[in-house]
């Protein structure tokens, strides 16, 4: 709290209008209207709203299709993010040296945070070309399988993990690369002279110190599976071939905007508003608790 | 927490040496050709899916669909390039990409400092209230509330413009939030000799403020233009004609569907123009980009 203070009776509301304005126009409005909007359904002319109380929750709760987009939402977010930052970890490790040249490297694996997920999917699709792809073509030698993601639901969803875990790659590395470098060598050393193994050390010392960033990184690349993927599905795969790809998000627009059924594409924000809730509640428990920074 | 200690790293040396087993020099040279070792793979796998599109768009269509694939650049750079430019009426996306990121990005600049200005450096009646209906923005991003935010946007008359496709996505309170962060590490002696010098808050705000944030103002810069640049769901909701689409979509039309010509050399020439531009601003303002990432999602 600052004590010095700027004696100003309108001064400070005008400096906040702006941002209270866009505030209470594009996030309270909508977010409360979401809920408003979730107990209603259209008439069949678009018309005008029907009041049905909890009935758009009760379809979406009863329904095996979104029960499917909510497993695939979590299967696809828990892959991009164990997936990826596991091998980021395992990786930095091998590669904790000090070296020359590490600012360098760290340009080098940070520039595809910059492509757009949807730019991303593109580049990958074609990888996975059945006809024309370099990967099936190299696959073809080992197997006869057809790894057409056009017909097969798991290589469309294994496709989208990669074209994400391939964004978020590089800096994981580097963040990962950064908070090893910032591990004393010496705590390393003293348990390397108590006679703790390389793995050993690695879960004793080296994990635990690392928690805020494993911590921040777990954060960041839940938001982008979860949330930043939206362009990547609807570039790509449409959520298909059949629903095999059709996260939460994806189903939300595609039942408010191309369904037109508002209320029940409402009923799906209002759900994932609770998720979100529930998720920064976790972390900020996991923050106070067991994170040592 | 990017930066290594050379405390930390004196000591790792010397306690090797006085452990008193390899000597430290020799393992330390093999543990960094490791490290090279696995970085340069790491990145040039990385780099491979660009460099194979780059490859893409610089080749003819019979090139594109013989198999195997050719892995070198060939002599179609220029037809496909000006084929896609013209074809995607490039020039207008990248304008419109362009003017939301810059307004996303500098629009909350300004909105941000202005309101964190107000909340650190003032008391006024409400001040609580106003912190908490900012910050609670935090929680929940855009995807969560379409349908209602279209709602506003269509109420106010800016589907398919401009507004419409910038003013929804200033609504979060991360840059509010990094700069009321950092103006509370500003000593208080500061606003005092301001103060004391005569200064006006304006004043104070525009001469020593603003300067003081420069780090901070890159930082956020470069994360919003990225993701102003970026952002597919929102401008997807709010434009329905080709002229007011940004390059991330707009570019759709060009990507060969399963009846159509295989044209993928002129998708994968258009793909690289849309995504050229933010990864060059990362490239070049890597050190605040870096401060950004960390810092906007702490």
């Amino acid at each position: 709290m600052k004590r010095t203070v700027f004696p100003n009776r309108w001064l400070p509301y005008a400096l906040v209008a702006p941002q209270l304005a866009v505030t209470i126009a594009f996030f309270f409005w909508p977010a409360l209207d979401s809920l408003r909007l979730s107990l209603y359904r259209a008439s069949p002319f678009g018309d005008r709203l029907i009041f049905i109380g909890l009935g758009n929750f009760q379809r979406l709760l009863s329904d095996p299709a979104y029960f499917w987009s909510a497993a695939t939402s979590f299967l696809f977010s828990a892959l991009v993010t164990v997936l990826g930052l596991a091998v980021a970890l395992l990786l930095a490790s091998l590669a904790n040296a000090k070296i020359r040249g590490l600012a360098v490297y760290r340009t080098l694996l940070l520039w595809p945070y910059g492509i757009a997920p949807a730019i991303a999917g593109v580049i990958w699709l074609f990888v996975f070309h059945p006809s024309f792809g370099v990967l099936p073509y190299l696959l073809s030698f080992v197997t006869a399988y057809q790894f057409n993601w056009f017909l097969k639901g798991w290589v469309a969803l294994v496709l989208i993990v990669v074209a994400a875990i391939w964004k978020q790659f590089g800096y994981n590395l580097a963040f990962y690369l950064a908070g090893l470098q910032a591990i004393p060598g010496s705590v390393l050393e003293a348990a390397s002279v108590d006679g703790a193994g390389p793995i050993r050390r690695f879960f004793a010392i080296t994990f635990p110190l690392l928690s805020p960033v494993t911590f921040f990184l777990v954060t960041l690349n839940m938001t982008f599976s979860f949330f930043d993927t939206f362009g990547l599905v609807h570039a790509v795969t449409q959520g298909g071939p059949g629903e095999a790809t059709s996260i939460l998000v994806f189903r939300a627009w595609k039942d408010g905007f191309e369904g037109l059924q508002l209320g029940y594409s409402a009923a799906q924000s209002v759900i994932l508003m609770l998720l979100v809730v529930a998720l920064t509640a976790v972390q900020f428990r996991f923050t106070e608790k067991k994170v040592t920074y | 927490m990017a930066s290594t200690s050379p405390v930390a790293a004196a000591g790792a040396v010397a306690t090797a040496e006085l452990a008193g087993r390899i000597p430290a020099a020799r393992r330390r040279d093999m543990s960094g050709a490791i490290a090279h070792a696995i970085l340069l793979v790491s990145v040039a796998v990385l780099a491979f899916p660009l460099y194979y599109a780059f490859v893409i768009s610089t080749q003819s269509l019979d090139e594109v669909t013989t198999l195997p694939p050719k892995l070198v650049p060939s002599t179609h750079l220029i037809p496909n390039y000006a084929d896609a430019w013209a074809r995607a009426k490039m020039g207008r996306l990248l304008l419109n990409s362009a003017i939301v990121a810059l307004a996303v990005a500098i629009g909350k600049i300004a909105i941000s400092l202005l309101s964190a200005f107000a909340i650190v450096y003032f008391n006024f009646r409400g001040k609580q209230l106003v912190f908490w209906t900012i910050f609670i923005t935090l929680m929940l991003p855009v995807p969560v509330r379409i349908v209602s935010t279209y709602q506003v946007v269509s109420v106010l008359g800016w589907v398919d413009t401009y507004w419409g496709l910038i003013v929804p996505l200033l609504a979060s309170a991360t840059g509010t939030f990094l700069f009321r962060q950092f103006f509370q590490t500003i000593p208080d002696s500061l606003a005092e000799a301001a103060q004391l010098d005569g200064a006006g808050p304006l004043r104070f705000f525009w001469s020593f403020l603003l300067p003081l944030s420069k780090a901070n103002i890159a930082a956020l810069f470069v994360i919003l233009f990225v993701y102003g640049w970026n952002d597919y769901l929102w401008p997807l909701i709010v434009t329905n004609t080709p002229e007011m689409r940004t390059a991330v979509i707009g570019i759709d039309s060009l990507i060969p569907r399963t009846s159509q010509l295989p044209e993928w050399n002129v998708a994968m020439a258009a793909a690289m123009m849309v995504l050229l531009p933010p990864v060059v601003v990362i490239v070049a303002m890597q050190r605040w980009f870096v401060k950004g990432l960390i810092e906007t999602e702490k």
